[in-house]
């Protein structure tokens, strides 16, 4: 049968094997929401309705059920970002050895705000909850990868990286 | 005097050039061949060695892990889940980071025991979302161990079969306490379960008997089996035994993760000796040493406790040795291991700001006194650092603080709490005078905490 939501989604049929391999981790379906979730949103972006809709079909779940899920852990969110996703931690000790800076330099590199998309559309800039690697702070992950002891010298030398990268692609 | 060498247990093949995260490395250096060992003991002998070797949860609460072994409900006939908390999240903590990085076998291995001794036939690992790095890692140390029949069916040619499956969070704190990362295992919010009834090992996932262990604790095991509960228990001190990783970030010359004997190593040695103290020009002014929800402690304040005998003894915050009794003792906690270090450069309304900004964040909004006074803690020290400061303040955040701790549901009302109610015992001058420090500006532009 076709999927009306797989289709607007545009699923890889990757991300479709690794869903339908997750479910049978779990006794409960249920479970497998945040997995789902985690799966959609590294395929398309972010969670759209369409997605929440389509994981509550899934699941079993009435679509309030993921709408909750979704709403309650920071790492989910409902509209797409930047390229480029750039989290600097803002916790104690990253903050002691200088977070903030580092934060307000990603900004004006990017001439963008944390928590928005800059102009280019290249990253977003976000300032998140302990990244749990205190000992090397301050620390940022851009996409997946971790750095470590970013000081402003060193974000700006990523951000010319990240520009540079962007410009090739251009 | 020196201190003492660091005894690396957990720690042993961390940073070692040339040491792999991969199956075949790990077998190289011995690995498996405890577990091997371990599925021709009877499960009752382990938890048993478990029990004897006094290992304490390395979590942040410190419960003994064989007595909440000991505690699983094994009659009710449903299956008993493990679930590894992977969810490493307590600010100031990042130990758990380097084991599922590089030697997440030594971890799997601790799980396969721990599964064997206590039946359980599914455990799941629950890794915190911001390591996307590391769930990758774990699943494919699974699938070797999986393809060399170290985990899964008919484990080392028993009848016995265990399958592990890697959880990812979402960048949710609360998912630490252990109910609520029960809920979010079963695709919830993470709101954490009132207890009694529902204490994990009775009425745990899916409502059924559920043992949950930190990382740390789960790699202990295998060592435990390894040299036998009593051996184990000849490390570190009576009652806090084994080794113990300590992370120490902030304001010293070398942080980063170190390994010691509980309670063999001070306060004082760690961060003077081990991490070479102080930045340059600077003293320390104060110290967290169990992740940011442990109560502060002062430079300069002492300790009057109690000997076994009767008599008294008085310890400066250096002479502190760092297990887990001694610090509960001085009014603080071992916790997660976590040591948060600040100079004379911090000041404290500053560094209050920035944890309770994290507490606000983080509060899973269930019970009324935290999700509203952890706000309002933090909106109180975001408003003396960013707007009108005033002298009784302090006073303010005490009367919040203590409206929450003893009324939640969860420990995250205490943990929001403690580093009010220390920051204000401690450094309440400095509260005081905040209005009139404010006035003078900064002559070094110095840090900005929240």
């Amino acid at each position: 049968m076709v999927n009306l939501f797989e289709i607007l989604m545009n699923l890889k049929p990757e991300t479709l094997r690794q869903i339908d391999e997750v479910i049978t981790h779990y006794p409960v379906k249920r479970s497998a929401v945040l997995m789902l979730l985690h799966a959609i949103q590294e395929d398309v972006g972010y969670i759209s309705q369409e997605a929440i809709e389509w994981i509550a079909q899934k699941l079993e779940l009435q679509p309030i059920n993921v709408y909750e899920v979704v709403t309650f852990y920071p790492m989910f969110r409902q509209k797409p970002i930047g390229r480029r996703h750039i989290k600097v931690c803002r916790t104690l000790s990253c903050a002691l050895m200088g977070g903030y800076k580092t934060c307000e330099t990603f900004e004006k590199e990017f001439n963008t705000h944390r928590g928005e998309v800059s102009p280019d559309g290249e990253v977003t800039i976000e300032f998140v909850e302990c990244l749990a690697s205190c000992g090397t702070a301050p620390v940022v992950m851009i996409d997946d990868d971790l750095h470590e002891k970013v000081d402003v010298a060193k974000a700006k030398q990523l951000s010319a990286s990240l520009k540079q990268e962007a410009a090739q692609r251009r | 005097m020196a201190a003492p060498q660091q005894r690396r247990l957990i720690f042993k093949h961390i940073d070692e050039p040339g040491y792999t995260n991969d199956l075949a490395c790990y077998q190289r250096h011995g690995g498996y061949e405890i577990l091997k060992k371990a599925v021709r003991m009877p499960p009752p002998a382990i938890i048993d060695e478990v029990k004897k070797s006094g290992l304490r949860g390395r979590g942040g609460a410190g419960f003994p892990c064989g007595v909440k072994w000991g505690l699983v409900d094994r009659k009710s006939g449903k299956p008993i889940y493990l679930i590894v908390n992977a969810d490493e999240s307590e600010p100031g903590t990042f130990k758990d980071r380097y084991i599922i990085h590089q030697d997440p076998h030594q971890m799997i291995e601790g799980v396969m025991i721990s599964c064997w001794a206590n039946n359980v036939k599914q455990a799941y690992i629950y890794i915190r979302g911001e390591f996307p790095h590391g769930a990758r890692i774990l699943e494919k140390a699974i699938a070797e161990a999986r393809a060399a029949n170290l985990v899964g069916p008919n484990l080392l040619g028993t009848d016995y079969s265990c399958e592990i499956y890697v959880h990812r969070g979402a960048g949710a704190y609360i998912c630490g306490e252990e109910t609520g990362l029960i809920e979010s295992l079963e695709g919830k919010r993470a709101y954490p379960r009132i207890k009694p009834p529902y204490f994990p090992a009775v009425l745990g996932l899916y409502q059924c008997p559920t043992i949950v262990n930190n990382v740390e604790t789960l790699c202990h095991v295998k060592h435990i089996v390894d040299m036998g509960g009593d051996e184990y228990a000849k490390i570190g001190t009576p009652n806090n035994t084994g080794t113990r990783l300590l992370c120490v970030s902030g304001h010293v010359q070398k942080p980063g993760y170190y390994e010691y004997e509980v309670g063999k190593i001070t306060l004082g040695e760690l961060l003077n000796e081990v991490c070479g103290g102080p930045l340059p020009g600077r003293t320390f002014k104060a110290v967290i040493p169990g992740g940011s929800s442990a109560k502060i402690l002062k430079f300069g304040e002492t300790f009057t406790l109690k000997n076994k005998d009767g008599s008294t003894r008085t310890l400066t915050v250096e002479e502190l040795p760092m297990d887990f009794d001694t610090l509960a003792a001085a009014g603080t906690m071992g916790g997660s291991g976590g040591v948060i270090v600040m100079d004379d450069s911090v000041n404290m309304v500053e560094a209050l700001a920035n944890i309770n900004a994290f507490y606000a964040h983080e509060s899973c909004g269930q019970c009324t006194p935290c999700r509203e006074g952890s706000l309002w803690m933090k909106k109180i020290t975001a408003r003396m650092v960013h707007d009108t400061a005033r002298a009784d303040d302090g006073v303010l955040l005490k009367s919040v603080a203590d409206q929450i701790a003893g009324r939640t549901i969860c420990a995250f009302g205490e943990a929001c709490s403690w580093p009010t109610q220390s920051f204000i015992a401690k450094f309440g001058d400095e509260f005081k005078s905040y209005p009139e420090t404010k006035k003078v500006a900064k002559a070094d532009g110095a840090l900005e905490l929240v």
